[in-house]
């Protein structure tokens, strides 16, 4: 059965990759998406399996056997296996069903199915992984799929440059994961998860020398690996390449850069705990990387005017939460939040997706206004995904929707946590809650509510002509409902959006958590942050639930009782207002410090390697040189019979006065 | 006998006949016609140094030389009736299909 979970997508793949010319785009989309779902059916059987006591361990076959380095193939089926299987078949379901309605006038539909379902393949593949080496192949091959897919449309310049710096910015982070799987070779003998963990306590008096310094061993482990999840889940310094990635398709945002693949480094650092658990240095470098990421992220969310930008850095953000939750040694807490966000942020990408579509594909939220009556069913789905992002519930008991039941409790335990930076983290995701409802409530109140037009003032000159211009046949024109295929997959995620929380929050950290999770999540010794968060002081408690009110109210009041505010504020505070709206100048930072510089060297290797001494010396040099001489070898050729006879007569000549008066004797 | 009057007599006449074919840009004719001149240099000195030594077989080369000279004259003007036709003009300037 695990088998077939896996496996299935790679065969609806080969199919729909291989044969998509001759079963046409309708017989990609059923064959993809009918094998999914029955993907998707098993993984909800395997996880109430997994839930009542039955892990799994399925050897596949061996992949390489390297001296003392053996890597297989193999499913490893535990708790949080089975966790992710559900979140990544289940999002992936919604999507490709999804998608059947959004890319209906899209020429290359076999291509993306394949792409999406290869993508699942890759990520079913990076949640069973036995081993590091495994992990590293689904690491990888989404990291692919992700490239593939944001320029998806590559006829578009801006698409292939998001992809582009979408790959790159995660080799970066690839580098250090790596390194990270070297070392653990090293200081363990095996890759395999089994005797990593079960090496990992010998770990903690060894030092390791790197770079000029002994490091304590696990804490470098920790660091090299951590690097990798900064950078496929887009933590601060790593982050640059998700807005970017908004290029793709939005089905593909819902599933790959919001759901799913950008939630792996979450998933390696819950799969790796054992590991992360030996350093506490490490953990304090997960919290205060992810809490700043979830403040940071949500300041930039505040001013963007893109619905998709808005949602990615609201992502980024939540990212930022469930490594805050890691960090603290929460790693229940932090896979809870994971498994939510999935179905309200995809909810949220794929509403987006929905008006994106009823818009005709405009994104600039400026322009929309007043769509709650013409996508009534979007309009309550986005409010409900809404609603969960934001965190709406009752304070002190766990009924609401599934962002309160598994944003709240990251809070407090950032609040009770003792670890070094737990203070710091603390404030950060506290008011990043308030900035959180801030953004939520103004995507909602500027896209549904108000008039069309409404914001229309705010643009920059050159489009508000160009918009006026177009008003006749653009802005008068209904925004019609998605068709139903759309609208079912928003159904599904809502329904998760709403009662996930509620459903699934006794058993991932609540009092069931123990036996739920059994051996698949390690906690240390002195690891008590599960106890400890539930003695924390009422108001710490309410503060989330404060703070989220305070972001609707003033969102309610800027952007729906008084509309001149959002533009007096900007121009009150312009320095502020564009450090955010440029996204911290993070991307012109890198620019000058990475970018240039690299461009610089590749411009020196090439005009003044390649081309002044390759060119000039080597070999184009010397055939170049030859040619010089044959050229004037070619002009004494005049072919003038006359002139050989002169050069002939005073070579004669020559040779009669050497002969004469040189003394020569032949 | 005066050797050297022959002898400076038939250098003369080679050197017009190289300089005829040096500095001749303009006919071909010229050029066989300078190339005769040569050969018939080269018999001046032939006939004079036979003369001067008392052997008659400088003077019965001379008479080959010149039977050569004739033929050689027939096919170079023979050359050159077929160049005519070919290229319709027989002009120096012109003949340099050998310009590298």
């Amino acid at each position: 059965m695990y088998d077939l979970i896996v496996f299935l997508p790679l065969f609806g793949f080969l199919i729909a990759g291989l044969f998509g010319r001759w079963i046409g785009a309708r017989g990609a989309e059923l064959v993809t998406s009918g094998l999914l779902a029955v993907s998707f059916v098993l993984s909800w059987i395997a996880f109430f399996q997994v839930a009542a006591g039955a892990t799994a361990h399925v050897p596949v076959a061996n992949w390489f056997t390297s001296g003392k380095l053996a890597v297989d193939w193999a499913l490893r089926v535990d708790t949080l296996t089975a966790v992710m299987l559900i979140v990544v078949t289940t999002v992936s379901f919604l999507v490709h069903v999804y998608s059947i309605g959004y890319m209906a006038d899209d020429p290359c539909k076999p291509r993306f199915f394949a792409y999406l379902s290869l993508f699942t393949f890759a990520m079913l593949m990076l949640v069973t992984a036995d081993n590091l080496v495994q992990l590293f192949f689904g690491w990888e091959g989404v990291g692919l799929m992700s490239y593939l897919l944001i320029g998806f449309w590559y006829e578009r310049p801006s698409a292939n440059a998001a992809a582009i710096k979408a790959f790159v910015v995660n080799r970066v982070g690839d580098f250090g994961f790596s390194l990270g799987i070297f070392l653990t070779f090293t200081l363990t003998g095996s890759v395999t998860f089994d005797q990593v963990f079960a090496a990992a306590p010998g770990l903690a008096a060894k030092t390791f020398y790197f770079i000029g310094f002994d490091w304590d061993a696990a804490t470098l482990v920790c660091l090299l690996l951590f690097m990798g999840a900064m950078g496929k889940s887009a933590q601060f310094l790593l982050h640059t390449w998700l807005p970017d990635a908004m290029e793709g398709p939005t089905p593909v945002s819902a599933l790959i850069h919001a759901a799913t693949m950008v939630t792996a480094g979450v998933f390696m650092v819950a799969r790796l705990s054992p590991l992360f658990e030996m350093s506490s240095t490490a953990l304090s470098f997960v919290l205060v990387i992810g809490s700043t990421t979830a403040f940071f992220a949500a300041t930039i969310g505040l001013v963007q005017n893109d619905i998709k930008r808005v949602i990615a850095y609201s992502t980024c953000s939540q990212l930022g939460y469930m490594f805050t939750a890691l960090g603290v040694g929460g790693y229940s807490l932090g896979i809870f939040h994971l498994f939510t966000h999935a179905f309200f942020k995809g909810l949220l990408f794929l509403c987006a997706g929905s008006v994106i579509t009823g818009m005709h594909h405009e994104q600039d939220m400026r322009r929309m206004g007043g769509l709650r009556t013409e996508m009534p069913f979007t309009f309550w789905t986005m409010m409900i995904g809404s609603l969960a992002l934001t965190g709406v519930g009752i304070p002190f008991t766990s009924i609401g929707f599934a962002g309160f039941v598994s944003k709240d409790p990251i809070i407090e335990a950032a609040f009770a946590s003792h670890r070094f930076g737990a203070t710091y983290a603390f404030w950060c995701v506290d008011i990043a809650a308030a900035l959180t409802a801030f953004y939520t409530w103004r995507l909602m109140f500027m896209t549904f509510f108000g008039q069309r037009g409404d914001w229309a003032g705010s643009l920059p000159a050159d489009a508000q002509e160009d918009h006026g211009h177009d008003e006749h046949g653009h802005g008068e024109r209904a925004v019609p409902e998605s068709p139903p295929v759309m609208l079912v997959p928003l159904a599904g995620l809502a329904l998760g959006a709403a009662f996930a929380g509620m459903a699934f929050r006794w058993f991932f950290i609540g009092g069931g958590h123990e036996a739920f999770w059994r051996q698949s999540l390690f906690l240390g010794q002195e690891n008590h942050i599960l106890e400890e968060m539930e003695h924390i002081p009422a108001i710490v408690s309410a503060s989330p639930s404060l703070f989220m009110l305070a972001g609707l109210v003033i969102a309610y009041y800027m952007y729906v009782v008084d509309k001149t505010v959002p533009k007096r504020l900007a121009d009150a505070f312009p320095a502020l207002y564009q450090f955010l709206l440029n996204k911290w100048y993070f991307d012109e930072l890198y620019d000058v410090i990475f970018v240039r510089p690299a461009f610089a060297i590749g411009r020196l290797f090439w005009k003044g390697g390649d081309g002044a001494i390759i060119d000039g010396l080597g070999p184009d040099g010397v055939s170049a040189r030859v040619l010089d001489v044959t050229r004037s070898a070619v002009r004494l050729q005049s072919g003038y019979v006359y002139q050989y006879a002169f050069a002939i007569l005073l070579g004669v000549a020559a040779l009669a006065t050497w002969y004469l008066f040189g003394g020569g004797r032949l | 006998m005066d050797l050297s009057a022959y002898l400076t007599l038939a250098a003369i006449v080679f050197t017009i006949g190289v300089a005829g074919i040096i500095l001749n840009h303009k006919n071909i004719i010229i050029i066989l016609m300078s190339v005769e001149l040569i050969l018939l240099s080269v018999n001046i000195n032939l006939v004079a140094f036979s003369t001067y030594s008392g052997d008659l077989t400088g003077q019965a080369f001379a008479l080959f030389v010149l039977t050569v000279a004739a033929a050689e004259s027939a096919i170079g003007l023979a050359v050159l009736v077929a160049y005519y036709r070919n290229r319709g003009s027989i002009a120096v300037e012109d003949i340099n299909s050998l310009k590298g």
